[in-house]
């Protein structure tokens, strides 16, 4: 196998197990730590990960395949979800997501072509009173404009 | 009646009232060093249950007496565990992620007191994988208090070990409920489990644990040092054991959303005018009173208690916007108090479609284990879609009753009654909103949900 961590993400391993009884506690920790180095949580890696914390590879599939966050397969360089649950869709959601899929020239759920943003909807990301928002990458963007989603659409795709 | 509080609050227009020394200022670790400093367990227990602090996740149950179910004394070779829910997905809330970002203290306070309170010594923090400065906030409290002695082997110079951590998930609404929750703990698919065992006898790891959520632990301390009878009066139903003040959020169609602290008793008409600012774009049609699991509510509701037994009798004949926000005045009146996060729907929004974009988060959060969730409520969504496609007749709005009605009961978990009953309480409370839009195929209704001229001046 050739997925190795990098060292920094070794010794974080190492503090995640300390925190459990057990290791599969570690499962989502550990694929999240996979996630953040490699993009997207391959084959290879669940693999990896099952031998690291001595379960079988068929678990820790299982335990990727049932959460969305975890990308099982290569995305863009940045991630864009836009929250379209109800407090969002009674402030624009709708017109906001048709807007960024007509700047970024993808549907929901592609990635635009220079590879640099994938597109996606969210549920209901606990930001209700500050509608319409979305996430980027790991930040929360509030109280949206088309104005405001162009600025950071234009950011995105710029780097 | 409207009371405003600042109890967990206070400093959340400071920009470092998050951090330590803010929190100290205000008196902060002083509970949890009293407790680990000699009380009873059986005295800070009665304390909790006199508090009358109602379950902030969802459910109400009484906090001190779900702390008073953890088998005594623990027994060594079953470690008990403290779990905070802070998965915070019900479509509507969003108040413990203030908290978390805000008032991160405050919570690993109430995790050092709860952790003695059930006998465990470590509690574990589940905060749903999205909200990256809740979190990083939460690291930095645990490690700050960590460097300051009030948590590790011997907080306070006493010898009764805390550890706190943070767990994350990775996106799944389900995994809020709280056996899925305890799975998805244990590095496992997010399935609830069936109950009993209830997660006192087997919890995390298969041991002993109370699950409560991040604001009923968060507002621990406060209720600690008021002294749990004079913080359960704050509450104007104190008298059904209702207590203290908690967070109210408001969002949808008003003109000021967000959360605000007030005392217990506060009514949707003081959260939707006086708090949130008043109805945009029209007049009130609507409110989902406490998350989107909670069925619906007409702004031209009246109670109906004409029995003096009733919770609701002292309101017979009121507006249901003028009945005190507690666990079972909204239960008696056929919905819900859920997470206390209200949805304001204004009359320039199409009832339909709130229901269809809400059956379209069920159909997508279901967990799939149990067949009458997994197919109603793709059933549901798919009626729901052709209702909206104006391909529906009358009659299917007879059968999204009766699949609704096969869900409710007959699932491992809450999460099906979750979904049952918002779809019977929207095709109850606007049966003739729904045949209107059947034969006009839309035509009756605004057919929208965002208020014209929203996005003003732009291409919509
Ligand atoms: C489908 C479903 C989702 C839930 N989501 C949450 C949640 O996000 N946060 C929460 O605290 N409780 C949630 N709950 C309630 C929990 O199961 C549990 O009752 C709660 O965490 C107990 O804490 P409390 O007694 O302090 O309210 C959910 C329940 C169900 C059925
Ligand atoms: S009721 Fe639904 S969410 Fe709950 S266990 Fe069954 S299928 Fe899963
Ligand atoms: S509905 Fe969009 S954040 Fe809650």
């Amino acid at each position: 196998m050739t997925f190795a961590l990098t060292p920094e993400r070794e010794s974080h391993l190492a503090e995640i197990l300390s925190r459990y009884p057990n290791r599969m506690a570690a499962t989502i920790p550990v694929l999240h730590l996979c996630q953040e180095q490699n993009g997207w949580v391959s084959e290879e890696i669940m693999e990896w990960v099952a031998h690291r914390l001595g379960i079988s590879a068929a678990h820790v599939k299982g335990v990727a395949t049932f959460y969305t966050l975890f990308n099982k397969e290569p995305v863009g360089r940045h991630q864009v979800w836009v929250c379209r649950t109800l407090s969002c869709a009674l402030n624009g959601a709708d017109a906001l997501l048709h807007h960024c899929e007509k700047r970024l020239g993808v549907h929901v759920g592609g990635t635009t072509k220079d590879g640099s943003v994938t597109l996606r909807t969210a549920e209901c990301l606990a930001a209700c009173g500050q509608a319409p928002m979305m996430q980027v990458d790991r930040d929360y963007h509030e109280n949206l404009t088309l104005a405001d989603v162009d600025t950071i659409l234009d950011r995105l795709t710029r780097s | 009646m409207l009371r405003q509080t600042k109890y967990l609050s206070s400093r959340y227009n400071e920009p470092d009232g998050w951090s330590l020394s803010a929190y100290e200022r205000d008196g902060g670790y002083k509970q949890a060093k009293r407790v680990l400093g000699g009380m009873t367990r059986d005295a800070l227990i009665e304390d909790m249950k006199a508090a009358n602090i109602r379950g902030r996740g969802g459910a109400g149950f009484a906090m001190g007496v779900k702390w008073s179910f953890m088998p005594w004394p623990p027994k060594p070779e079953k470690p008990h565990y403290l779990v905070i829910n802070a998965d915070e997905g019900e479509p509507g809330t969003f108040k413990d992620r203030t908290i978390m970002e805000k008032n991160p203290h405050s919570v690993v306070e109430g995790c050092i007191i709860g952790c003695y309170g059930i006998g465990a010594h470590t509690a574990y923090i589940y905060v749903r994988d999205e909200l990256h400065l809740s979190k990083e906030r939460l690291w930095g409290a645990i490690n700050e208090a960590k460097a300051k002695g009030y948590l590790g082997k011997n907080p306070f110079g006493s010898d009764y070990a805390v550890e706190v951590f943070v767990h994350t998930g990775a996106g799944a609404y389900i995994c809020g409920e709280e056996t899925a929750l305890l799975n998805s703990l244990e590095g496992k698919r997010g399935e609830p489990r069936l109950k009993p065992p209830f997660p006192a006898q087997a919890g995390a790891f298969g041991m002993p644990s109370t699950v409560n959520n991040l604001e009923t632990i968060a507002i621990v301390p406060t209720a600690l040092e008021m002294g749990g009878d004079a913080f359960s009066k704050l509450s104007e139903l104190h008298n059904l054991k209702d207590g203290g003040s908690r967070l109210f959020g408001v969002s949808g169609h008003v003109n000021t959303p967000g959360v605000f602290e007030a005392c217990v008793g506060l009514t949707l008409r003081e959260l939707i005018y006086d708090l949130g600012g008043g109805v945009k774009g029209g007049k009130l049609l609507a409110v989902i009173p406490g998350g989107s699991s909670c069925p619906i509510l007409r702004a031209d509701d009246l109670v109906s208690a004409p029995n003096e037994k009733s919770p609701l009798f002292p309101w017979n004949g009121k507006s249901v916007l003028d009945v005190p926000l507690g666990v079972d005045t909204f239960r008696a009146l056929g919905t819900m108090l859920g997470t206390c996060c209200a949805i304001v729907l204004s009359d320039q929004a199409c009832p339909v479609l709130a229901m269809h974009n809400l059956m379209r988060f069920y159909r997508h959060e279901s967990c799939g284990q149990c067949t009458p969730c997994r197919e109603g409520s793709a059933w549901i969504f798919r009626i729901m879609d052709r209702i909206v496609a104006g391909q529906a007749s009358i009659e299917e709005l007879d059968r999204l009753s009766e699949i609704a009605d096969n869900i409710m009961g007959n699932t491992i978990c809450a999460f099906g009654e979750g979904t049952a009953m918002p779809a019977l309480g929207f095709l109850k409370k606007f049966r003739r909103e729904f045949e209107q839009y059947i034969l006009t195929r839309g035509k009756s209704s605004p057919n929208r949900l965002t208020l014209p001229g929203h996005f003003a001046g732009a291409a919509e």
